[in-house]
């Protein structure tokens, strides 16, 4: 008996061939994986070290608090608050335009369309979110403001208003798109359930679908407005050059990223004052896309831990 | 709380086969064909359920089970390939008749489904959801106790009532999907292999269940499991291959089969 199990012992040692093979996969992946999280890691750091140099000139307090952003012309103040007051008019007036509009697009598409209509509407909805944005930017001079100036004659050439309209149409299709999918993502049993019950389509939607992929619906929004805030050719050419403390959205006015985008195209010397001041934008855009991502990584964790 | 509306008509002269019981059929498949496609999935199906039983529909997967069951109550209206020929009536009134509407057809013959599903909501909300949005007007706590009471699983949820009903046994939950098709007070409860996913403990429970609510209640279940169908059922059906091959009393179709097919499959020599 001992002969016999001798005889066929199993060979279970590790081949040397296979394990260096698998060694320099796992090695190549690992580079590349490390070059990605360098170069992001790296821009970050120059950006706040930069942001550091302007701040020994400034204080944080002026930047954050002030209420004048006249960096490049005398009197020089620097209050960052006229900039994200422009930026936050332009993603509320996205926001208002897209989020009715995509969750009820989105409602639509998963469970009324049938199938052959969903097939159209979703590549058309993604050949949307593909048009370069700088697009939409003059669609929003030379379409949608006139169209204001019609309604509200006051309207300027430049104006949040149409920043914002245009922005909201650029994102809509991302927000129908992440909907369509969170209520897809709901089980169909749910689905079978609620309407075994006596309840209507729409009922089962609203009191049912939209409540449990709610995260999922919520996380959508919360993307968006991470894209809203980081948007730049749209808002640098419809929204107008002036930083202005104002809510009317008829007003021209001025976005982080498009002042950021006026001072690198423009002839700020290097090395001044004035330069410094799109590092210290720089970084609070960044602050703000950040925050707004992890605000919606937590809430589709959440999502995935009900349903997956 | 939900009046049954339509009246009793032409019930008994509308069914072709001879229902073998005194009681009147609730339910009747008249040379009922559902297509999946081309494919038919049940064939020429004459059946009549009688009223305050339980039927059992037996029959090898594949057979067309499922698919039958879903026509009492129009739950194939959501598969979009699915085509039926025939009729079902309910009580007399032609189930796919143009005007007749498939929510209120779903609101008196409701369904208990093979795997549990209830809503992320909480207990309570599970059980008063479906009365809420057909109008219940009444007192919500005294609804949700009187259906978790009768679907004996209010001992076991009485004092986490406003917790997640996800956080419940399969069993369990079961059961809260069988309450929450009580509350609707319906008719008819349609029941698809509801103790598939279930262990034995828990499946002998929503038996027991059964038994206890049959008086109140018609409930036509499907099932896998000879044992079950022979201890809770009164009537039997036996589909083979989309067709009834048989239908008769529980015992008679267990003991005395007359059919060389329904002999074989009870006795587990095929299926
Ligand atoms: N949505 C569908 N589309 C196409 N064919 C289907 C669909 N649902 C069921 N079928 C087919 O119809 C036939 C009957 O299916 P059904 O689900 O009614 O069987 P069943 O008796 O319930 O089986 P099981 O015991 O496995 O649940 C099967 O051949 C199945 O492949
Ligand atoms: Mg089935």
């Amino acid at each position: 008996m001992a002969s016999a199990a001798g005889s066929l012992a199993i060979d279970l040692d590790a081949k040397r061939g296979v394990r260096l093979r698998e060694g320099a996969v796992v090695a190549s992946l690992f580079t590349c994986a490390l070059i990605s999280i360098l170069t992001s890691a790296g821009i970050v750091i120059v950006l706040f070290w930069e942001a550091a140099g302007f701040f020994k000139s400034v204080s944080l307090w002026e930047f954050l608090f002030g209420t004048r952003w006249t960096p490049l012309l005398e009197p020089r103040s620097y209050g960052v608050l006229p900039l994200v007051c422009g930026t936050l008019l332009v993603v509320a007036g996205a926001c208002v335009i897209a989020i009715p509009t995509g969750l009820a697009c989105a409602i639509y598409m998963s469970q009324y369309a049938s199938d052959r209509t969903r097939r159209i509407v979703k590549p058309v909805l993604e050949v949307l979110a593909g048009i370069p944005t700088v697009v939409y930017g003059y669609f929003a001079l030379t379409y949608v403001t006139p169209l204001l100036q019609q309604v509200y004659p006051d309207t300027l050439v430049y104006n949040a208003a149409s920043a914002g309209i245009v922005v909201g149409i650029m994102i809509l299709p991302m927000i129908a798109s992440f909907c369509d999918d969170a209520l897809r993502a709901v089980p169909e049993s749910l689905r079978l359930g609620a309407l075994a019950l006596g309840a209507t389509r729409f009922e089962v939607t609203v009191q049912v679908l939209i409540p449990a992929a709610l995260s999922g619906i919520i996380a959508s929004f919360v993307l968006a407005i991470s894209r809203c805030i980081g948007e730049t050719m749209a808002v640098a050419v419809a929204a107008g050059g002036t930083p202005n403390l104002t809510l009317n959205p008829a007003e021209s006015i001025q976005t982080m990223t498009g002042y950021i985008v006026q001072v690198s195209m423009g002839d700020t010397p290097h090395g001044t004052l004035g330069y410094y001041t799109i590092f210290a934008v720089g970084a609070l855009l960044f602050l703000m896309t950040l925050g707004t991502n992890l605000i919606a990584d937590r809430v589709l964790h959440r999502f995935r831990e009900t349903y997956e | 709380m939900v009046t049954v509306k339509v009246t009793e008509t032409t019930s008994a002269a509308a069914v072709t086969q001879p229902s073998p019981s005194a009681s009147p059929p609730i339910l009747a498949a008249q040379d009922l064909t559902i297509r999946y496609g081309e494919k038919p999935a049940v064939v020429s199906v004459n059946v009549a359920i009688p009223e305050n039983r339980i039927t059992a529909i037996i029959g090898p997967s594949g057979c067309g089970k499922s698919t039958l069951l879903r026509a009492f109550n129009r739950m194939n209206d959501y598969i979009p390939e699915a085509r039926i020929d025939g009729g079902v009536t309910y009580r007399g009134r032609d189930l796919y008749a143009e005007n007749v509407d498939p929510v209120e057809v779903r609101r008196r013959i409701g369904m208990v489904f093979q795997k549990p599903n209830p809503f992320p909501k909480s207990i309570a909300k599970n059980i008063s959801w479906g009365p809420a949005i057909n109008g219940f007007r009444g007192d919500e706590r005294l609804l949700v106790e009187e259906a978790l009471k009768k679907a004996v699983l209010w001992d076991e949820v009485k004092d986490r009532l406003n917790e997640s009903a996800n956080a419940l046994s399969g069993g369990q939950q079961q059961r809260l999907c069988i309450a929450r098709a009580l509350a609707m007070e319906p008719d008819v409860i349609l029941m698809d292999e509801p103790c598939s996913a279930l262990d034995p403990v828990s499946t002998a429970r929503i038996e027991d269940l059964m038994y206890e609510l049959k008086h109140l209640y018609t409930i036509v279940i499907v099932t896998h499991n000879m044992q079950q169908a022979a201890r809770v059922s009164d009537f039997t059906a036996f589909l083979d291959a989309g067709r009834l091959v048989e239908f008769g009393e529980t015992e008679q179709v267990f003991t005395t089969p007359k059919d060389k097919r329904t002999e074989d499959y009870v006795a587990g020599r095929f299926g």
